[in-house]
């Protein structure tokens, strides 16, 4: 059984000028053990289609759709269970550790207030599991560490932290939003072999939200493309970055450099992605694909299953053996 | 002569009560017309402090740049050269240095009013062909900068510095703040401009991947010094620096692959107390005594390629591999 189910996910957010549909219409499983990642560019919709599970969106958002953890649907529990369950079966950590932990709180108050709360745990036992949960994700001296404060640790260190934080309580679920984008690419290797780690270790589910295709190539199990609020392409890692089939996931991939071909240009995809209160009638993409015939400019494509993946393209231009 | 050229610049940031921090240590780099120069490294190396330098933000305690021949001196009271505005800046982010309240087109007509360089009936023009040059709309003159995305703000900060008809420009993290799409559109931008204009380009950047894409020579930055310097595509075959080497290892390649980078053990030291020797020396797979004790130079060690490594031994054949050079050095001492 997966351990999360989102099913039909909509958020639609107050703007200035008037609501904007940011999230429309997603789904997607995530098994436990593995590592799902979602891809997108900013404004696609995949941080809002994670903050609504937990129930953190702005206020005035409203929410449509069906997103079960484990039998219960999160969007229709009463605040008071989600609280108990976030925090406790699902954490949460993000990009910048800096917002994430509070400043004037030391370490380890931060990483024993909530185990407390949660487990039950007495200032002792909470202390030991603090210790345990630093040494899990390799911050040297944990016990020094207790006593120290955010701003003495490096970003990297602090990520750590964060991630220490988040897990303490033991969670099924971790979401990672951007987190090694605030990093440096040696410390990003780093926590990506932390989060591997954990993974295998501990059996830890984990969703990571990144722009980057070269971290989710790394460790995810799975790959989610979003694009205005839509997922486009889904499937296995191998499959979504090695022989991608969306024209979107494509231009994103060629959009990077790419070390056997450092010579030619890299190839854009031309244009911006739309505004949430300006996404193109029909395959939002079609502005900018390539292929776009006139069917594209009209109807929604859905997400339909091809070759082991789920796909939003009936045109299917890059399927093996199509001439473009 | 180079266009710019940076000879042992040293800059410090003084620190109340503290002994002051030496944010670049002793930094040579020079940017011919046409060519991109690529400068690397991680958060606090002192790069963007190095391009500050360049242009006369912050005064180097020690060191010079020159550009075009003439001292750049430190901004002052006084107004700044003439000559220097031929050397122009683009920061990281599009969004602070644009002026929200003022059309695009007022922007960029700012240096050839200052400047003299179009006649007031000309100036629309001028500002049209300029917009052209970075790939957006003449219309785009009557626009204001909130109506950009951030990859056409870049645009348009990119057409700012070109009014001034420089000759070189310093990029701080031009592309950082950009999603993937935006980006490879302003890289490429950045290579056809240096092309087509004769334009010198410092690029600074924490990311190897793109670099590597654009520019023609790379430096890279560690703690405040240059570990190495080489052709691009040769610093990518056979880095002669183990910083080097850790840091193209280190970045993750989209091929689906299921790859984990290489991480780098430690952090980058305090740059107020470096490390005695070697300041990479901590970190190094392959430190051996001499790093400890003794800092190793800057030297030239093939064609256009330097490195500041005790592995390396200027005058002999370079070694296929930063592996293979540990190893000769191994069996070095042991003789």
């Amino acid at each position: 059984m997966s351990l999360l189910e989102v099913e039909g996910l909509q958020v639609r957010l107050p703007t200035d000028a008037g609501p904007a549909t940011i999230v429309r219409g997603i789904d997607y499983r995530v098994e436990p053990g593995e590592v799902f990642g979602i891809a997108g560019e900013s404004g696609s919709g995949k941080t809002m289609s994670v903050l609504a599970l937990m129930g953190l969106l702005p206020a005035g958002a409203a929410v449509e759709g069906r997103a079960v953890f484990e039998g219960r649907d999160l969007l229709g529990l009463p605040r008071g269970q989600l609280r108990r369950i976030c925090g406790r079966e699902l954490a949460m950590v993000f990009q910048d550790p800096m917002t994430s932990l509070h400043p004037m709180l030391s370490i380890g108050t931060q990483l024993t207030e909530h185990v407390r709360r949660h487990l039950g745990l007495g200032r002792r036992d909470a202390a030991e599991l603090a210790v345990q949960a630093l040494r899990d994700v390799r911050i040297p001296d944990p016990d020094s560490a207790l006593h120290a404060f955010p701003h003495q640790f490096s970003g990297g260190m602090r990520q750590r932290i964060a991630i220490a934080v988040a897990l303490a309580c033991r969670p099924k679920l971790l979401v990672a939003d951007e987190p090694t984008t605030a990093l440096d690419v040696t410390v990003q290797a780093g926590i990506i072999r932390l989060l591997d780690r954990l993974r295998n270790e501990s059996g830890l589910t984990i969703v990571l939200i990144t722009h980057d295709l070269g971290v989710l190539s790394a460790i995810a199990d799975r790959v989610a493309v979003f694009y205005a609020g839509r997922v486009v392409e889904a499937g296995s890692r191998a499959d979504v970055l090695g022989s991608p089939r969306h024209p979107y996931t494509r231009g994103l991939l060629d959009a990077l450099p790419h070390p056997e071909a450092a010579d030619i240009p890299l190839i854009a995809i031309h244009g911006a992605p739309p505004t949430p209160r300006n996404v193109p009638p029909g395959c939002a993409f079609h502005p900018r694909c390539p292929y776009a015939q006139a069917s594209c400019r009209v109807a929604i494509p859905p997400l339909v299953a091809v070759d082991g993946r789920v796909l939003a393209c009936p045109v299917d231009p890059l399927q093996p053996g199509a001439t473009s | 002569m180079s266009a710019l050229e940076l000879t042992d610049v040293v800059v410090e940031y003084e620190r109340r009560g503290l002994a002051p921090v030496r944010a670049v240590a002793g930094a040579s780099l020079e940017v011919d017309r046409g060519q991109i120069v690529g400068l690397v490294g991680e958060s606090g190396c002192g790069k963007s402090t190095l391009a500050r330098a360049a242009i006369g933000m912050v005064a180097p305690v020690s060191g010079t740049i020159h550009f075009e021949g003439r001292e750049v001196r430190p901004l002052s009271r006084g107004a700044r050269a003439r000559e220097l505005a031929r050397l122009q800046m683009v920061f990281q982010n599009p969004f602070s240095s644009l002026n929200p309240r003022r059309k695009i087109g007022e922007q960029i007509g700012d240096a050839l009013a200052i400047l003299g360089l179009a006649a007031r009936r000309e100036r629309a023009g001028r500002i049209a062909e300029l917009l052209e040059q970075v790939g957006l709309p003449p219309g785009a003159a009557r626009g204001y900068p909130h109506e950009f995305s951030g990859g056409q703000r870049q645009r348009i900060a990119i057409a700012r510095a070109l009014a001034a008809s420089p000759s070189v420009i310093v990029l701080d993290e031009p592309l950082a703040s950009l999603d993937a799409s935006a980006q490879a559109q302003i890289a490429n931008l950045l290579v056809s401009l240096a092309r087509e204009l004769d334009l010198g380009l410092l690029l600074i950047s924490h990311d190897l991947a793109i670099v590597r894409h654009v520019a023609d020579k790379v430096a890279v930055m560690y703690l405040g010094l240059i570990a190495e310097t080489a052709p691009t595509r040769e610093l990518w075959a056979t880095p002669l620096h183990p910083y080097t080497e850790a840091l193209i290892e280190a970045v993750p390649h989209a091929d689906g692959a299921g790859t984990l980078p290489e991480a780098l053990p430690g952090e980058v030291p305090d740059p107020s107390r470096p490390p005695e020797g070697c300041r990479f020396h901590p970190r190094c797979p392959y430190v051996f005594d001499r790093c400890r004790s003794q800092e190793p130079p800057l030297v030239e060690l093939a064609h256009a390629r330097s490195a500041a490594c005790w592995l390396q031994r200027p005058g002999e054949p370079v070694p296929p591999s930063i592996r293979a050079a540990s190893r000769l050095a191994r069996a070095g001492r042991a003789e």
